[in-house]
């Protein structure tokens, strides 16, 4: 392992000298990169496998009472039918795709209101930065779960949409990168070239935008994809508790009703086997990503997995 | 152990249960929702017509529940009443209070999930350590890392897909559940086995799923302690692999993973609440899920205030052992 490090170690970065050929360079690191690769790759799956159900499938299949019930996979109904009607591979074209949106959405802005507090309070220091970290702190400690419990169920399923469930699980998906951020400014604030930048006389705006944020690209992909993985993990658990739109056809919903309706019991292990592989599919493609990113943002630590 | 110190500690699990019970205080306040009403107009509805004075019922209701008075008013009070434990009573099991039926159910929760926390703890940390060791085995170096990949996924999807294989397909295990509901639960051999046969899936989806991260946090510190100067010296002095590994690696190398372990308190709970209502086992998790099933409300805000509570104190526990094992800590400060 240290020898193979040794030597892709001192290969230049493609990430830093990108802008003369951006694309072959990013490819020629993918194919260094293997973890980032397969990620990237599966979640090009999800999305053309999404993408092109669009069209195939009728969303109306989807729904209860939309196929014939309980049927095993079979050539007409590729992953199966539910107890309930419905057809398995509608679902998991949409549930997927809401999904994964739902996780983009809650992960983005999460992101954004959690690099901003972290950048902040980095840079500005003071009570300011004492308050940050004891709110991080704490609301860290607090499963991200239980408080989305709370506020779910206190609001009626008929105005619960899907994009409302991305926005309430966006409050618990910004207290990691708040913290991964401000951790990477306070050691950033102290290095060479930002001390640099200061002495030719650039103001603090320009330090943050010229010297810090390109810097911090790869720790804030690395968080984003952190949040959109929590986030996930909120909405699939909230509807697998039976919170949330539960009419609507979700990965989340679908394990909901095949455990509340003993798919197992009833011999349709179709009806759970979908929304499990379907999971593992995303969770492991996160994973991935986000291992093949940490390498990206810093090459020295070299994992081999 | 520094003043200092426990005054920080004391003050983090201080907070973390204030902004439990405040959360549980101001979310279903500021809701538009009114369970008061609610239950009753389905308690009118059911009759079939409204009462003329239907909105005098709700207003001396609510006089009745102290929801007239001011809010700083409402929120003195209810924390009075969070400090008693005192958590109301049950809506959908009316003479249980709330404490009684969390009082039945923890105990499983926290039977499981100190067996399983502590296993993967012990046996992650141990599998990255020798992941590290340059002188372990092929499998460890080679095998065993690809097996990390299971901890990206959440606890209760592999929970259902031990399920499915182990219960439903392969029939050696039990589906769910703590115990045989035909073994009457008696204090004898028998007995305990039959809720060590329940509690093995549960556990092993715990296992499963968590051990990686600690085997990841293990390897890393490990391989920069192997590259420290008393290494080399311990190496040098031709003392025994084992006592190198042991004495001079593993307890340097530990240190970070308890400082992981306090940490990771909210993610094992925010996951046991997941696969204990798959496997269905009559932990806080499934009650939690009966208790959205029915909406029962005061049950919901109970069992999440009593989880954060256990959190903090776990955390705390934690964090009073860790200076016995790091001296740097025990004597900073004084």
């Amino acid at each position: 392992m240290t020898v193979q490090s040794v030597s892709t170690q001192s290969l230049p970065l493609p990430a830093r000298n990108g802008e003369v050929s951006g694309l072959r360079n990013a490819l020629r690191y993918l194919r260094r990169n293997r973890q980032l690769a397969i990620g990237l790759g599966i979640l090009v799956f999800l999305i053309l496998f999404s993408g092109i159900g669009f069209f195939l499938v009728d969303k109306n299949t989807a729904y209860a009472l939309g196929a014939p019930a309980g049927k095993a996979p079979s050539w007409e109904h590729p992953f199966g039918t539910d107890g309930q009607g419905r057809e398995l591979l509608a679902v998991a074209v949409f549930g997927i795709w809401e999904t994964l949106r739902i996780g983009f959405i809650a992960g983005l802005i999460g992101l954004g209101f959690g690099s901003f507090l972290g950048f902040s309070s980095a840079f500005f220091g003071g009570w300011y930065d004492v308050v940050v970290r004891w709110v991080v702190d704490v609301l860290l400690t607090v499963p991200g779960l239980l408080i989305l419990v709370v506020i779910a169920s206190t609001l009626d399923n008929k105005s619960f949409t899907l994009t409302r469930m991305a926005l309430i699980i966006a409050l618990t998906a910004w207290m990691g990168p708040a913290r991964t951020v401000r951790a990477q400014v306070l050691t950033m604030r102290e290095r060479p070239y930002v001390m640099m930048a200061r002495l030719n006389g650039m103001n603090s705006w320009g330090i943050i935008f010229r010297e810090l944020v390109p810097n911090l690209l790869p720790y804030l992909g690395a968080s984003l994809v952190g949040s959109v993985t929590g986030a996930i993990f909120a909405t699939v658990g909230l509807a697998g508790l039976g919170l949330g739109p539960l009419r609507e056809p979700t990965i989340g919903v679908t394990i909901y009703w095949a455990m509340g309706q003993n798919a197992l019991l009833r011999g349709m292990w179709w009806w759970l086997m979908m929304p499990i592989l379907t999971t593992i599919l995303m969770f492991v493609m996160l994973f991935l990503v986000s291992a093949g990113l940490d390498e990206l943002a810093n090459p020295r630590v070299r994992k081999t997995i | 152990m520094s003043l200092s110190y426990l005054l920080r500690r004391i003050l983090l699990v201080f907070l973390i249960i204030w902004s439990a019970a405040t959360l549980n205080f101001f979310i279903p306040k500021i809701t538009p929702r009114n369970p008061l009403r609610e239950k009753l107009m389905e308690q009118a509805s059911r009759s079939g017509y409204i009462p003329p004075g239907f909105e005098e019922m709700v207003k001396s209701y609510e006089k009745k529940f102290g929801l007239d008075q001011p809010v700083w008013k409402q929120y003195l009070t209810y924390m009075n009443d969070m400090a008693h434990f005192n958590l109301g009573y049950s809506i959908s099991n009316f003479p249980k209070t709330v404490p009684e039926l969390i009082g039945q159910a923890i105990w499983w929760t926290i039977g499981l999930l100190t067996a399983t926390t502590l296993i993967s703890f012990f046996l992650g940390t141990l599998l990255g350590a020798l992941m590290a060791w340059s002188r372990s085995s092929f499998i460890f170096r080679q095998v065993v890392p690809s097996l990390l990949v299971l901890g990206a996924v959440p606890p209760f999807i592999v929970g259902l897909l031990l399920i499915y294989l182990v219960a439903f397909k392969w029939q050696l295990l039990p589906l769910g559940g703590a115990y045989d509901t035909t073994n009457l639960p008696t204090w004898d051999i028998s007995f305990f086995l039959d809720i060590l046969k329940h509690s093995i899936l549960p556990a092993l989806a715990f296992i499963l799923t968590t051990a990686g991260g600690w085997a990841i946090g293990m390897r890393g510190m490990m391989v920069t302690v192997q590259g420290e100067d008393y290494m080399t010296f311990a190496e040098a002095k031709g003392l025994k692999n084992w006592r190198l590994f042991y004495k001079y690696a593993v307890r340097n190398a530990l240190l970070p993973q308890i400082t992981g372990l306090a940490i990771s308190f909210s993610y094992i709970v925010g996951g046991s609440v997941l696969v204990e209502s798959v496997f269905r086992y009559p932990g806080l998790g499934s009650l939690l899920a009966t208790a959205i099933r029915q909406l029962d409300y005061f049950l919901i805000y109970g069992i999440v205030f009593i989880l954060i509570v256990a959190i903090g104190i776990a955390m705390f526990i934690v964090d009073l052992i860790y200076p016995l094992l790091d001296p740097r800590i025990a004597y900073e400060g004084k």
